[in-house]
């Protein structure tokens, strides 16, 4: 087990650096980032000069990224346009979608796992149907349209909760803008849920379990829900950086400064050293996301072993 | 209610689990204190690297100039400057006011000015503003158009003692001192240059309030400065700038009493903006004029005959329609290329494009038939799709045309992913088609709306326009020493824009912006910015 | 090749607890044999002669089923319109009249008008063919690519699985915003094809890791263990024993994943990354109409609620599917 989570910390390496610089690449292709910056002015093009010398943009792109993964080896990840370090704007960005990420996944394993059990338990009857039905509303809206109606009607015409988060970022604002994320990923713990229970259900093991005498409320949670929760598990995994990377749109809407926020001007502004440096954290935790997953597996399927 | 007290501690006390924030109020505003939304400025808020409107707000909170322009009228007016004297247009002498200092006791002198103007135009210092102390004797030697700079001053800048100082300029340039109330031109501490990333992270000025806290990215607080020696002292207690980077959460905020200014409602809320705020809706004009800019550079559209096509597509705009439907009377069908805000003395002139800018689909059709047709029976207007939800005018736009042209899809919106790419496909001379342009003043004069945009190689001069007749009667109204003399001068240039129609005027922009019922006295000035010092919190 | 990922000797001996026998394997799965009851699994190797097989079975399953007769039907009805618009709407979806704009339905126009003042209803009639494309065919290709290299990755295990868990993790990395931006913003095709393939490209990697998932579990049912013993070779193993019952997940996955992806495409085309004007879709109208949410709705209610049935039927499809193709629900 340790030498199997070694190894898997060894490969976070290359990955490492591929990503880093297949996201160096891609924000380099975006093009040069000193036009924007003199609004709709044609630069001057002896100051445009200067900030590319000083940016390092006028070298080739291999030398901007060893000169970049040289700096980040020093632990310096580069400064952001506004002349804010990306470190700086990394320690204040990652705590605040860490909280919207965990309040997302509260709510959607909570309710998803409930509702899924309960539909998967009743396959075809009435709940189930109603199950499917909200699951699929809830898909199809796109977040922006949830995310504007939500926050109308709870901040706006019932006045129950602010509809943006303060500065401060406390927990019981980010309620409304973690249901809101948590809407899209809800449908699919659902129905992954309900598919495995269903399937499960049947199993030899549970109707031993019955048969043994045991009462049904064990069965359900011992037996029935350890053995499917391998595919929700797997998707929670994959969704935690999903959701820490993606919560662009409802970070937006909330008006919440975290991860989405900073990457989105990021991107718009051409600025490699934030778009690099965060990206390259989310990888990151992508990859610590997984080895946990995989991890899990272990726990919840005992016939499952890493050497 | 003891349960729910102890939810709350629960609330919290998980909320303090995971970080070590305070369960606090929120955002409660303090007494007397403004919240009022604002972007993220792009660049340091140093006043000659501060070329955008949201940096541009703070500065003008921040600091005083020798000039400032009147908040209603757009007039400049002296603040600092006690005079600036000139004999021929082109040397200059400034005299200050006495009285004048930063927020940290620091006297604002001469050399407040200089030093700053110095630091300003200093290739190496990288400042945005720095072509607007090019006309500035001494220029071309501290910021070379290429090579590294020769000199470290203006030659063209002198102190003569603590409240005198004379600018040579290198050409004539009557309405100059009208420039000056521009943010480029405003005067710096010492701080500025000793502890300069001190000074960025809680920047000092002379203006009416001081930085009391700035977290950036998220918002910077500014208080009411009780020493400011100047007329227009802030009638708040301060003021908290929000970051948003959505305006239509800004304005929920505003709706739900989360905040108390927004300066900019969002396209989608106008059509009820009026029963949701009633008389605390503000849609005043500003000096920003949308045009449609061509890519003269582009032989099918630049080409002999083709200001035949140029002029038919502007006919074939229903402006009125557009202005009505889709911005609900937040802009006004443009007739010429200033702006209102100018006034009628300052060069505005409506009906001066004549009737190449009426709408009339047949004489439309007509000339684009004349000069050719469109270049492959179709075109691209291209715009940026990450800001100012440009998508909505720009279909209706080609909506329009082709409707008066008789067809389904001549024209259709080009969207950009980014504005950055969309400067850079300008800057490359790499636009196919039409695309959208937008110019918000820099100082309300006329020279400011003709000069940058139309003439050869001016700073935002987009289609790559030229023409030697416009040239000379731009150097000609410059060089008039009588202002109404030289606002002819820069009309007869304007005519001659009315005959190429390189871009075509299509409406004149008003800031709008809306309030909460817990303060009054709102306007915004004619560069669509609320006048933050004159707010009153009831 | 040495194939020790699951070792052939634990089927002989009965009893758990053997060392792990990976020799030199990044990530070898170990199975305890006697945790499951044996033959819980449905008969491995069904003899030739039967008259039918797993799949026409399912097949004949599906045709008494009115979930999927209903759901195909539905399904058949938009490809159709898709095709041809032309059959229920005579109107020009490019047809703009400012002076309508935002008005709710009228005679002649039961779903209003949009922004432009366009008939809605004919847009949305116009809009399927993009919509579906778009859906399907990146759905398609994310379930194909996704589970093919991942159920390879899960099945062999060692250096292919750890080699693809990385890549896949990059792929993750990637902003759909950056990604959207670069890659469509190289592309002038109005078409729908670069969306779909960058669709595919963003959606693989989620359905891979289902799909490995699922079949390292399934690898440790025992009539895999049996078939393997009886000399199965891999490829059929893979075919008859573990797609079948790994399947299922991915079914899930995919038909939810196709609202996202229709959903994606609207976001994409409101960055200006996605589909360009002319082409019509509901994402596009969906995303210019999302900001008049509370002036005038029914612009919004209309794409959305044609996206919706879209979904549904897929997933009421996907969903009877994978029940015709579980054995144990029989």
């Amino acid at each position: 087990m340790g030498r199997y989570v070694i190894r898997r910390l060894l490969q976070m390496i290359p990955v490492f650096i591929g990503s880093t610089f297949l996201i160096f690449f891609m924000v380099y292709a975006l093009g040069d980032p000193v036009a924007a910056m003199f609004g709709e002015r044609s630069p001057d093009p002896a100051t445009a000069a200067q900030i590319r010398r000083e940016l390092y943009l006028d070298a080739p792109l291999w030398k901007q990224y060893l000169h970049y993964m040289g700096q980040i080896f020093q632990g310096n990840f580069g400064t952001a346009f506004n002349g804010q370090s990306v470190t700086e704007l990394m320690a204040s960005a990652f705590p605040v979608t860490l909280r919207l990420t965990v309040v997302a996944i509260v709510i959607e394993m909570a309710v998803g796992i409930v509702l899924g059990v309960f539909s998967g338990l009743r396959r075809g009857r009435g709940i189930d149907t109603s199950v499917l039905v909200l699951t699929l509303v809830v898909v199809s809206i796109p977040t922006f349209v949830s995310g504007y109606l939500l926050q109308f009607v709870f901040g706006v015409q019932w006045g129950w909760a602010a509809p943006s988060v303060s500065p401060d970022v406390p927990l019981n604002e980010l309620l409304l803008p973690g249901l809101v994320l948590a809407l899209v990923s809800l449908a699919y713990v659902t129905r992954l849920t309900r598919t495995s229970i269903a399937e499960n259900v049947r199993a030899d093991y549970v109707r031993t379990a019955l048969a043994k005498g045991l009462p049904r409320h064990r069965v359900i949670t011992r037996h029935l829900l350890r053995n499917s929760l391998i595919p929700v598990v797997t998707f929670i995994g994959t969704d935690i950086g999903a959701l820490m990377g993606g919560a662009i749109v409802t970070e937006r809407i909330f008006n919440i400064h975290g991860v989405g926020y900073q990457l989105y001007q990021g991107i718009l502004r051409q600025n490699s050293p934030t778009v690099v440096g965060f990206v390259t954290i989310l990888v990151l935790v992508f990859l610590l996301a997984n080895l946990l997953v995989d991890l899990l597996y272990a726990v919840l399927d005992p016939r499952i072993r890493y050497a | 209610m003891r349960g729910a007290t102890l939810a709350k501690w629960a609330v919290c006390a998980a909320a303090t689990g995971l970080t070590a924030t305070a369960c606090g109020g929120g955002g409660a505003a303090s007494a007397g204190v403004v919240s009022a939304s604002w972007g993220d400025p792009q660049n340091p808020l140093e006043p000659a690297n501060t070329n955008e409107v949201q940096g541009g707000k703070v500065l003008e909170m921040l600091f005083r100039g020798l000039k400032r322009y009147n908040p209603k009228t757009g007039a400049a007016e002296n603040v600092i400057a006690d005079r600036i004297a000139t004999a021929d247009s082109q040397h200059f002498t400034v005299t200050l006011k006495d009285g004048w200092s930063f927020s940290n006791g620091e006297k604002v002198t001469a050399h407040s000015f200089v030093d700053a103007w110095n630091y300003g135009a200093l290739l190496t210092n990288k400042q945005k503003n720095a072509p607007f102390f090019q006309y500035i004797d001494g220029f071309a030697k501290v910021h070379p158009a290429s090579g590294t700079p020769t000199a470290k001053t203006l030659s063209g800048l002198a102190v003569k003692d603590a409240r005198t100082f004379t600018v040579t300029l290198n050409q004539k340039f009557s309405s100059w001192p009208d420039t000056l109330g521009y943010t480029a031109f405003m005067p710096l501490p010492h701080s500025f240059y000793t502890d300069h990333s001190g000074w960025l992270r809680k920047p000092v000025g002379n203006g009416p309030y001081r930085v009391d806290s700035y977290e950036k990215g998220s918002v910077l607080r500014m208080r009411k400065w009780g020493k400011y020696p100047g007329s227009d002292r802030a009638q708040n207690a301060g003021i908290d700038l929000r970051v948003y980077t959505d305006n239509n959460t800004a304005y929920t905020d505003l709706q739900a009493g989360n905040l108390d200014l927004v300066d900019d409602v969002p396209a989608a809320q106008l059509k009820s903006v009026k029963s949701d705020l009633g008389d605390r809706y503000l849609n005043q004009p500003a000096g920003i004029i949308q045009t449609l800019t061509f890519p003269m550079y582009d032989k099918a559209w630049g080409g002999p005959g083709k200001d035949k096509v140029r002029r038919g597509l502007s006919m074939a705009i229903d402006r009125n329609q557009i202005t009505r439907e889709i911005f609900r009377r937040t802009r006004t069908p443009a007739t010429d290329w200033t702006s209102p805000v100018l006034g009628a003395d300052g060069g505005y002139k409506a009906g001066l494009c004549g009737e190449a800018c009426v709408f009339n689909p047949s004489r439309a059709r007509q000339l684009i038939k004349e000069g050719g047709g469109l270049p492959g029976g179709r075109m691209t207007v291209t715009y940026n799709a990450d800001t100012g939800s440009h998508k909505d005018w720009i279909d209706a736009l080609c909506n329009s045309i082709n409707t008066s042209l008789g067809s389904d899809n001549a024209c259709t919106g080009a969207p950009v992913g980014t504005f950055g790419d969309f400067r850079n496909k300008i800057a490359a001379k790499r636009m196919g088609g039409p695309f959208r342009a937008g110019w918000q003043m820099d100082y309300p004069l006329i020279q400011n709306f003709l000069q940058p945009l139309y003439y050869t190689n001016g700073s935002a001069n987009d289609g790559k326009f030229s023409n030697h007749g416009f040239d000379a009667l731009v150097d000609k109204a410059n060089a008039q020493t009588d202002t109404g003399r030289a606002v002819a001068a820069f009309q007869d240039a304007e005519k001659v824009l009315a005959a190429q129609m390189p871009s075509i005027p299509l409406w004149y922009q008003n800031g709008s912006g809306g309030y909460s019922e817990r303060i009054s006295n709102v306007s915004l000035n004619p560069f669509s910015v609320p006048v933050y010092n004159e707010i009153k919190v009831n | 090749m040495p194939e020790p990922t699951v070792p052939k000797e634990a089927i002989g001996h009965g009893d758990g607890g053997s060392a792990a026998l990976a020799i030199g394997e990044a990530e070898s799965l170990e199975r305890r044999p006697g945790a499951a009851p044996p033959g819980a699994g449905p008969p491995g190797g069904v003899p030739a002669g039967k008259p039918r097989s797993l799949w026409s079975d399912a097949w004949h399953d599906l045709c008494r089923n009115p979930v999927f007769v209903l759901s195909a039907l539905v399904i058949l009805f938009l490809v159709l319109i898709a095709i041809w618009p032309q059959l229920i709407a005579t109107g020009n979806p490019y047809r703009a009249d400012l002076a309508k704009a935002q008005q709710g339905s009228q005679p002649g126009h039961p779903f209003g008008f949009d922004t432009q003042g366009r008939d809605v209803y004919t847009r949305v009639v116009y809009g399927a063919r993009a919509s579906i494309t778009v859906g399907v065919c990146a759905t398609a290709g994310a379930a194909l690519l996704g589970s093919l290299l991942g159920g390879l990755a899960g099945f062999f295990g060692g250096w292919s699985d750890t080699l693809l868990s990385r890549v896949a993790d990059i792929f993750f990395g990637i902003p759909v915003i950056l990604g959207g931006l670069v890659f469509l913003s190289m592309i002038t095709s109005t078409t729908v094809w670069p969306v779909v393939g960058f669709i595919v490209l963003l959606g693989w990697p989620q359905i891979s890791r289902i799909a490995r998932g699922s079949v390292v579990t399934a690898k440790q049912n025992d009539y895999v263990h049996a078939a393997r013993a009886l000399g199965a070779g891999n490829g059929r193993m893979l075919l008859r024993h573990i797609a079948p019952n790994a399947v299922a997940p991915v079914i899930v996955v995919a038909t939810i994943a196709l609202g996202t992806f229709i959903a994606l495409e609207a976001t994409l085309s409101y960055l200006g990354a996605g589909l360009k004007p002319p082409t019509i879709s509901w994402g596009i109208d969906i995303s210019t109409a999302s900001p008049y949410i509370r002036s005038a709705p029914h612009m919004l209610l209309w794409p959305a609620g044609a996206l919706s049935i879209t979904v549904l039927a897929f997933i009421m499809l996907g969903d009877a599917v994978r029940d015709a193709l579980d054995p144990k629900l029989r």
